[in-house]
């Protein structure tokens, strides 16, 4: 089996510091929206310099290089011990070349280890066997500003009057988008999960996340909701940085999942701008990075 | 585009009002969680006594942060083995956690400034009020253009907290941020807050 640890290290550079193009040019649109001379146009325009200035010189676009979750698509044969390790021999190297931030924090004892590896579930990778040829390694950084925002309902929601359908959906995730404010590094992305256990729903919130700006759901009234929850959230005027502005949120994405009878989750994981997300694919001998 | 360099006088605090837009230089510290904790725990609430170096780091706090300004803030910094310190990545972190704190620590230190993202509440509003002080707010995210503002890292306190929660005596040249609390009770945070609960309200009642 291939050692594929530089190769990780250079997803890695990749994801920390040059935002995929197709979140840079949601966020370069919406400056347009913004009035000329206000701060949430200014916000929008220094974030557009740092993107440029951040892939320029390999730096990361965020201090908080957030939590690495990585998903791993791999072929038949190949062995997840070893993929672990390099990966994770890639974040310590990754590490001591500031591409990340030194972030794992013994939560018990307050001791940051100093080389991003924390336990077993630090950085935080996901296998799934595949049937095809290609090893494909998604990651996303995930900073912790965000995270503190994402909030997870369980309905029916009295307070807000939502109840078991999308409707009450639609009411807990405006709901959530309110509380977040700016303070989740607006404008924000939002992964949005229906149904599954308190677990499922919050990882599955965050999956979803790993798809193109503006893919829609297959399901007509999942894809109408989507919209919706976009435009509507928008309305809200909490603008970049929660300045007051039209851009609040450029996207959002959902996923419905099986739930039990007694239960109906509603996770809501919410994406800073800086939404770092990258892949690369090892096809024959070939690496392709996109 | 207001010009402002540290130590910050009360006139110059008063004279902010929330939406001007500051470029910010000289001599500040960065504070984020464990900073702040261990600074009102220690200095301020004394619920814990010093120990280590405590009592000579803040000796030089109370020097530093005089008239001057705190940054919630966890950069990446590269040298740290030869000690040649540099901010690669420095943008500010969500200042909402330290608001059971930040008022006390203004007043204790004579802060006059906080630059950190997301605003904060009630409480600190009253001192900015108080200090006198001002709320600065950076942009999110921007870690690495702001980090090119970074002239010069004079030194560091507090290793033991970790490279993120440390306290970075830092220089800064042009550091760009804009007033969202100031010392009249003003808070566009606040505002924006109820704007937009007010349009959530319709929100909730519309049909689906």
């Amino acid at each position: 089996m291939r050692d594929l640890t530089n190769e990780i290290l250079e997803l890695i550079r990749r994801t920390s510091s040059s935002l995929p193009p197709d979140v840079e040019k949601r966020l370069r649109e919406s400056i347009e929206k913004e009035a000329p001379g206000s701060a949430a146009r200014g916000a929008l325009e220094t974030i557009m310099k740092n993107i440029e200035l951040s892939r320029a010189q390999s730096t990361p676009i965020c201090q908080d290089t957030g939590t690495p979750i990585f998903q791993v698509h791999y072929p038949v044969g190949w062995s997840t011990i070893q993929l672990k390790a390099q990966i994770r021999a890639a974040m310590v190297e990754a590490t001591k070349k500031s591409f990340m931030r030194p972030n794992a924090v013994d939560a018990v004892y307050d001791k940051n280890t100093g080389n991003n590896l924390g336990g077993d579930d630090f950085p935080y990778v996901h296998f799934e066997e595949t049937e095809g040829d290609d090893l494909v390694i998604e990651l996303m950084l995930k900073g912790g500003g965000c995270e503190n925002v994402g909030r997870q309902y369980s309905l029916p929601d009295n307070s807000l009057g939502a109840g078991r359908d999308l409707a009450g959906v639609r009411k807990v995730v405006l709901d959530a988008v309110q509380k977040a404010q700016g303070q989740g590094c607006a404008p924000g992305i939002l992964g949005v999960s229906i149904g599954g256990d308190r677990g499922s729903s919050y990882i599955k919130s965050k999956e979803v996340l790993f798809s193109e700006m503006g893919t829609r759901n297959e399901d007509p009234n999942l894809a109408q909701l989507e919209e919706r929850l976009t435009s509507e959230a928008n309305e809200m005027g909490i603008g970049p940085m929660g300045f007051g502005g039209k851009t609040t949120v450029l996207d959002t994405k959902i996923i419905g999942l099986s739930r039990l009878p007694a239960s109906y989750f509603v996770s809501v994981s919410y994406m800073c701008w800086a939404y770092r997300r990258r892949k690369m694919t090892l096809k024959g001998e070939e690496i392709i990075y996109d | 585009m207001k010009s402002i360099t540290t130590p910050i006088s009360d006139d110059v605090i008063r004279d902010l009002k929330v939406g001007d837009a500051v470029e910010l230089s000289g001599i500040m510290v960065t504070g984020r969680d464990a900073a702040h904790k261990w600074m009102i725990e220690t200095f301020i609430k004394k619920t814990r006594a010093p120990q280590g170096d405590d009592l000579e780091v803040y000796e030089e706090l109370k020097k530093l942060l005089n008239g001057s300004v705190i940054y919630h803030c966890g950069p990446v910094v590269s040298g740290l083995d030869t000690k040649e310190y540099k901010f690669v990545a420095a943008g500010p972190t969500t200042s909402i956690r330290e608001e059971p704190y930040q008022a006390d620590v203004m007043k204790h230190f004579n802060v006059k400034g906080v630059i950190g993202k997301g605003g904060m509440g009630a409480k600190t509003l009253k001192g900015c009020a108080e200090t006198p002080g001002a709320y600065l707010h950076a942009i999110g995210g921007a870690a690495s253009y702001i980090a090119k503002t970074v002239t010069k890292v004079h030194g560091v306190f507090k290793m033991e907290f970790g490279v993120p929660e440390a306290m970075w005596v830092i220089e800064v040249k042009d550091f760009p941020v804009v007033v969202t609390m100031d010392s009249h009770g003003g808070s566009q945070h606040a505002v924006v807050d109820e704007s937009s609960k007010k349009i959530l309200e319709g929100l909730l009642e519309k049909p689906y």
